[in-house]
């Protein structure tokens, strides 16, 4: 009898994997728990034998059993999911116990580190670059050359600090790949202290992922001789959004209240207690092992378009029917991703819109479902590709109130350091509404004797259009950072494509 | 040697202590109170200001403790894309004044909600009479 192969990953335990598990234990059965394959629409997923069943209940065990299940799809890696993706990032997705060194070493584990370590720092640093590796936590911006400026500072001690505090809705790739394969990460930190001589690192992992942080946590100690001299630390957020944002995140992690920090001085050259310190997201440095194999930059380079090099792990979700994670090369359009892929809504309405990149994300059109995945084309549509995440919504969304949760958001999580941000959201919020009710009459100061200059009419719903124009054009230059300096991208497209929900 | 300084001796080595600190209080007591943050200044060498501009700043810091069960819910939009909004009526009516319901934005089970927390525990895929049910069990 083969062994039943159930994912432990968060996603798939809220879905009820874990009674799912102890079903098949109950019948007699040898169960391993990996990590998930990323079709979430099927957890729980059983895999018996490279065979897929799902989505399972414990109810469903004994027929999976006899084989007579109507929950089988067919072998998992020959699905059409699993087989249109690259998967790098994520190669071992599906396949390994998330804590088993011998998994990890049996599928490359370390082969990157061992690497690193004998070709030296500048060696890695010319490899990183050459690789064309971007940021993977929004921003887009070449690790290499980040790397190389950390390498080249002067400081007394050098830190790696991994961001984990993927607080964008929409997005789970940072925490299934924490869960599922950790060492992964281990090794990315590792490798980029290599490069730039850092001795500490830290993963600032956000309080609403529980199990990822007791999973890193575990890695951490059984990885920590590989890893040794290099120490890494997991340091708990508590609850802020805007900690996702570097600065943010470094205050947070000195103890301070998360506040953005003005720019320059950049965190490569005075970042964490004011050293010169490698900021990454997750995904960024579990690229890292991949790259680092022998010939491993090269491959990465090839894949992708333009100056978007390597692969992107996108997340389906909100209302998609195939959600999850799919891992590919840049340069596919947001059709396939939603309807080939994705398979429309889950509802099986029309898709209205999707947010692509979080909540600072701008709302797409389907008649703009030939973009690119692209960073530089995202950014010419006023769009950005953020941490990869696509949300669908279908057509009984309401627009205007998606555009008012937006700046409501953003209100709520300021961190209050720049007035654009912080008063310019609640601003917002009240536009909008009022732009809804379509206008407003002249207010109490307004009509007083002595308001030579306030306006003799009431505000028409239009001029309530041009005000919002104008506070977000505020917001975007003139907030610290992408939390002000965004948010007018999901308001603003949401008014452009859908004014009839903004009561016109 | 009171319970918050042995807490305090626990991370005391630790570069930038203080949220660790924190999470541990705000375990052990239910809240970060004015005397705790005044305990922890003291303690860490650092002004009353300086930690009660912590706790007040970060949504996981409570100042007063509530003994009620706490069910959070995520208000984001990948879970309003999935009806989450539809069925919030339902959530309060099961509360009630017995259960503490928290927004929260986003516990990263996107493709698969509506979504809730207790405790450790995170459930998915839910609809009205399911979040009925884990409120109820709260």
């Amino acid at each position: 009898m083969s062994v039943i192969r159930i994912s432990d990953d968060a996603l798939a335990r809220a879905c009820g994997a874990d009674d799912v598990a102890s079903a098949f234990a109950a019948a007699g059965c040898e169960v391993e728990r990996v990590s998930s394959w990323g079709m979430h629409w099927l957890e729980p997923l059983v895999v018996i034998g490279g065979q897929g069943f799902g989505p399972a209940s414990a109810a469903d065990v004994g027929a999976i059993l006899d084989g007579s299940s109507s929950k089988a799809i067919g072998r998992i890696e020959d699905h059409p999911f699993i087989a249109g993706q690259q998967r790098l990032t994520f190669a071992r997705a599906g396949r390994t116990r998330p804590l088993s060194l011998d998994d990890y070493e049996a599928t490359g584990g370390w082969a990157g580190l061992r690497r690193a370590r004998q070709i030296g720092g500048g060696a890695i640093l010319e490899e990183v670059v050459q690789s064309g590796l971007r940021g993977r936590g929004g921003a887009g911006f070449p690790a290499g050359i980040k790397w190389q400026t950390v390498a080249g500072a002067q400081g007394p001690r050098k830190y790696i600090v991994c961001n984990a505090d993927e607080g964008d809705s929409g997005t789970f790739a940072d925490r299934m790949l924490m869960e599922g394969d950790p060492f992964a990460l281990v090794e990315g930190m590792a490798i980029a202290a290599e490069a730039v001589g850092a001795q500490k690192g830290y993963i600032y992992l956000r309080s609403e992922y529980p199990d990822a942080i007791a999973r890193m946590q575990s890695a951490i100690t059984i990885a920590s001789s590989i890893i040794a001299p290099f120490e890494i630390e997991v340091r708990v957020g508590a609850g802020a959004y805007v900690c996702g944002e570097e600065t943010s995140l470094l205050n947070s992690l000195e103890g301070k209240r998360g506040e953005v920090r003005a720019k320059p001085p950049l965190p490569a050259l005075e970042g964490l207690f004011g050293c010169p310190t490698v900021v990454n997201n997750v995904l960024t440095l579990a690229a890292v092992p991949h790259i680092l194999t022998d010939g491993g930059s090269a491959e990465y380079q090839v894949l992708g378009i333009d100056r978007s090099k390597g692969t992107m792990p996108i997340q389906l979700a909100g209302n998609i029917r195939h959600s999850g994670l799919f891992e590919t090369a840049f340069g596919i359009t947001l059709g396939e991703l939603v309807n080939d892929i994705g398979g429309g809504t889950a509802s099986g309405r029309p898709v209205k819109a999707v947010q692509v990149g979080g909540p600072l994300g701008a709302y797409l059109h389907p008649d703009q479902f030939d973009i690119v995945f692209d960073y530089e084309a995202y950014g010419a549509a006023d769009a950005l590709i953020g941490h990869g995440g696509i949300t669908v919504f279908d057509d009984t969304a309401d627009m205007g109130e998606m555009a008012r949760f937006a700046m409501e958001f953003c209100a709520v999580e300021s961190c209050g350091k720049c007035t654009p941000c912080r008063i310019g959201a609640v601003r917002g919020t009240e536009i909008i509404d009022r732009i809804r009710a379509g206008g407003r009459q002249r207010d109490v100061i307004e009509t007083a004797p002595q308001m030579h200059n306030a306006p003799r009419g009431n505000r028409s719903r239009e001029d309530e259009v041009r005000l919002l124009e104008d506070l977000c054009e505020t917001m975007k230059f003139g907030s610290l950072c992408a939390l002000g300096g965004f948010t007018p991208y999901p308001v603003m497209s949401a008014l452009k494509h859908w004014p009839e929900d903004f009561g016109k | 040697m009171s319970r918050i300084s042995e807490i305090v001796s626990l991370h005391r080595e630790k570069e930038g202590p203080l949220l660790p600190v924190l999470h541990d209080v705000q375990a052990e007591f239910g809240c970060i109170d004015g005397a705790a943050e005044a305990e922890i200044a003291r303690e860490l060498n650092l002004s009353r200001a300086e930690v009660h501009g912590v706790v007040s700043f970060y949504h996981d810091f409570r100042a007063e403790a509530d003994p009620r069960p706490v069910v959070q819910i995520c208000r984001a939009e990948a879970c309003k894309a999935r009806g989450i909004e539809g069925i919030m009526a339902d959530a309060q009516d099961a509360a009630g004044s017995r259960v503490r319901l928290q927004d929260v934005y986003c516990l990263g089970l996107c493709s698969a909600g509506p979504n809730a927390r207790v405790g450790d525990t995170l459930h998915a895929r839910l609809d009205g009479a399911k979040l009925r049910e884990v409120i109820e069990r709260a």
